[in-house]
């Protein structure tokens, strides 16, 4: 049988969730943010998955 | 069996908490002075730093503040519930369970941290979780509880944030953060001391050993005047270093004097003046401690304006 009845505490639930919804929001924006603040600074950018690693892949020697 | 039933789900609707308990565990009074003086010292350090990245620095300094007042309503929930003035808080108020303000200061730590770390260095992010432990173990486990010199070793939690906001900018600490860090150092003492004054049944109450309540009200008044004494230098100090200017200057002179008479006016009164007036001396140094960081820092902020366009 469905709920009809909104209680106070169906209110508090949702603020609650809304609440919890809108942080999580926030934190995936800020962190999308920085990653582009950092990357418009030069920070170094490298993939790790299937690609060359450039800060592991050994001097190429040249010369004699 | 109904009727107990109908009992706990009443209960259960009063205590569940809302959003706002949480941000309440944050202590967003606490937390925008927080915002403000690590905002200063951002702002007013050398260099330049990118809008995102510094937003980002002040808004997990912030939760680190806001992590460590929930872990200091998780310990203090006893002492809150018997004083008037913290009786209200989401734990004591039986919104929130200690368990959770625990969990939530725990995880707060960990992400500002981690994400002041990531956002701008790792010396940032060291001095943001000594405070958040220095705030949360060191005063609110130890020092509150054990000795009246709590508030003047306690205040250096307040202290950090300006110093964490250089960092933040700088990659290190110079002389003009370690001022920063020292006025609001200097300033805790007379601002509590002045509060414990005309809330003095608060602190008996519950047993804290307030000043007032281990060496007497004249004592306390005595031991106001003397930290002022002992911040006007400081104050005065920051005026010389390459962070201040000519507004700052002028803002310190005066809001020392008016600090120092304060200061002197409380020492000189008797108890029973106060009592008698409703500690409205007391009330009025309280309140004019509040605008006299504020504007220290506010002038701080104008200097660095100045010197940005080029006036000073």
């Amino acid at each position: 049988m469905p709920i009809t009845q909104t209680h106070d505490l169906h209110k508090r639930r949702m603020g609650r969730n809304i609440g919890v919804a809108l942080s999580l929001v926030g934190f995936a924006a800020i962190v999308f943010g920085l990653t582009i603040a950092k990357i418009r600074e030069g920070a170094s950018m490298e993939a790790y998955d299937h690609t060359p690693r450039v800060s592991i892949t050994p001097p190429v020697e040249t010369g004699q | 069996m109904s009727d107990l039933t109908t009992n706990t789900t009443i209960q259960t609707a009063e205590g569940e908490a809302r959003f706002g308990d949480y941000v309440a565990l944050l202590k967003p009074r606490v937390m925008s002075l927080v915002v403000f003086t690590a905002l200063v010292g951002l702002l007013v350090a050398p260099g330049s730093v990118d809008p995102m990245i510094g937003f980002t620095a002040i808004l997990f300094i912030a939760l680190g503040g806001g992590a460590s007042g929930a872990l200091n309503m998780w310990y203090d929930a006893d002492i809150d519930a018997v004083m008037r003035r913290t009786a209200k808080r989401p734990v004591p108020a039986g919104k929130v369970t200690a368990g959770e303000a625990l969990s939530l200061g725990l995880w707060l730590s960990v992400i500002s941290v981690a994400m002041l770390g990531l956002a701008t260095n790792w010396l940032a992010a060291g001095i943001l979780a000594f405070t958040i432990f220095f705030y949360a173990v060191i005063y609110t486990m130890w020092l509150k509880r054990a000795t009246p010199q709590n508030i003047v070793i306690g205040g250096a939690a307040g202290a950090f944030p300006p110093m964490i906001g250089w960092a933040a900018a700088t990659g290190s600490v110079s002389l003009e953060a370690v001022l920063m860090f020292a006025l609001i150092f200097m300033w805790t003492p007379p601002h509590f001391w002045a509060l414990a004054l005309f809330m003095k049944s608060d602190y008996h109450e519950a047993k804290v050993p307030m000043l007032t309540v281990t060496h007497g009200r004249s004592e306390t008044r005595r031991q106001i005047w003397i930290y002022t004494v002992l911040l006007v230098p400081v104050a005065l100090g920051l005026g010389l270093t390459s962070v201040a200017g000519p507004v700052y200057l002028a803002a310190a002179l005066v809001l020392n004097a008016i600090f120092l008479k304060g200061a002197w006016d409380i020492w000189r009164r008797a108890e029973e003046a106060a009592q008698a007036d409703g500690y409205v001396v007391e009330k009025r140094f309280f309140r004019f401690s509040l605008y006299y960081l504020f504007l220290h820092f506010g002038a701080l902020l104008a200097d660095a304006g100045l010197r940005a366009w080029g006036i000073s």
